[in-house]
């Protein structure tokens, strides 16, 4: 087991800059204008968020992927958070195989 | 330990367990690449254990080369997690239970998945530290292990697309997002920011998605709102 050290000067630099993001939200949240809309934009940033980060592999990559994607949508108005995950695997397991 | 402390690390514990487990092949999956590029399981965990961050990590190793080309892979972490100032802007309200300590301790381990089912539970009660504290240990212990484990049996684990594991990220963030699902204002927020990222990943590249379906998906949910009552209100009556 080794550690090079460039290795670890990059693994502490990416520690700091993402310990960073999860900390400046604090500074921000006291000042944000509270507007209807505003209040609508910033109610929006959990969906928005989750959303943005799996689009590439959900829309980007291929149509078994977006089958599975609406697939794992429809199955996500009726089943729990494991369900959902289950389905959503099996159905590109599936359409990957055709 | 009182019994509220108790019930509350329970629930926690009982909240986080799926989501756990779908994201046990995606650790496995990273450690596996992180050792296709060289990295030693010892600095896997230490990744692990001191960024915690898995699109980010994810994206570090695939530009990672020898010796590690520091200033870009930082550049590309604060990119990917700029996210988080959105969600820590957003949990920051609901997190007046909490000590300054426990905020700094709690937020230092603020990934997608914890933060997200801390938003759920705080719409209809109190976000507790034990809560915070139930749901992220495990969370943070599983990745810890699988994406080490990972990277120790490397090779060996085959290709993951074959069990479809790779896909288990993204039905975990549809059912994510369903759950935070609150009408015609998420409709539009969710297609817009898909849209933009998508795109954005096609024509610009990674890591800008992120942020450019992040912000679309805001200026949607704006759009969307109009003038008249304040959504969040006028929805929230309806169960």
């Amino acid at each position: 087991m080794s550690v090079d050290s460039t290795t670890l000067l990059a693994i502490l630099g990416m520690a700091a800059v993402t310990y960073f993001t999860r900390l400046a939200g604090l500074a921000l949240a006291g000042r944000l204008s509270l507007s209807p809309r505003a209040q609508a934009a910033f109610d929006a940033i959990p969906p928005a968020v989750l959303v943005a980060v799996i689009a590439p592999s959900a829309l980007a990559t291929g149509w078994q992927e977006t089958a599975a994607t609406l697939v794992a949508a429809v199955a996500a108005t009726r089943l729990p958070l494991l369900g959902v995950v289950a389905v959503g695997v099996l159905a590109v397991v599936g359409f990957r195989a055709l | 330990m009182s019994n509220a402390i108790l019930d509350d690390l329970k629930l926690g514990l009982q909240d986080i367990w799926p989501a756990a487990l779908a994201a046990a092949p995606i650790g496995l999956l990273f450690g596996a690449l992180a050792a296709s590029k060289g990295l030693q399981p010892a600095e896997v965990f230490l990744m692990s254990l001191l960024v915690f961050a898995g699109g980010a990590q994810f994206a570090a190793i695939e530009m990672w080369a020898t010796p590690a080309p520091v200033l870009a892979l930082v550049f590309s972490t604060l990119l990917i997690n700029s996210r988080h100032i959105l969600m820590g802007a957003s949990i920051a309200p609901k997190l007046a239970g909490f000590s300054r300590v426990q905020t700094a301790l709690g937020l230092y381990y603020m990934a997608d998945e914890n933060w997200a089912l801390a938003e759920a539970r705080a719409r209809t009660r109190k976000l507790t530290p034990a809560y915070w504290l139930g749901m992220t240990v495990p969370f943070v212990c599983n990745w810890m292990l699988t994406s080490t484990l990972g990277s120790l049996i490397g090779a060996a684990f085959g290709d993951p697309r074959r069990i479809g594991a790779d896909f288990a990220f993204t039905a975990l963030f549809i059912a994510l997002v369903a759950s935070l699902w609150r009408g015609r204002v998420t409709f539009w927020t969710v297609a817009a920011a898909g849209l933009a990222s998508a795109l954005t990943y096609r024509f610009i590249g990674p890591p800008w998605h992120v942020a450019a379906g992040a912000l679309c998906g805001l200026a949607a949910a704006w759009l969307a709102a109009g003038r008249e009552m304040p959504a969040a209100l006028a929805e929230e009556t309806v169960p």
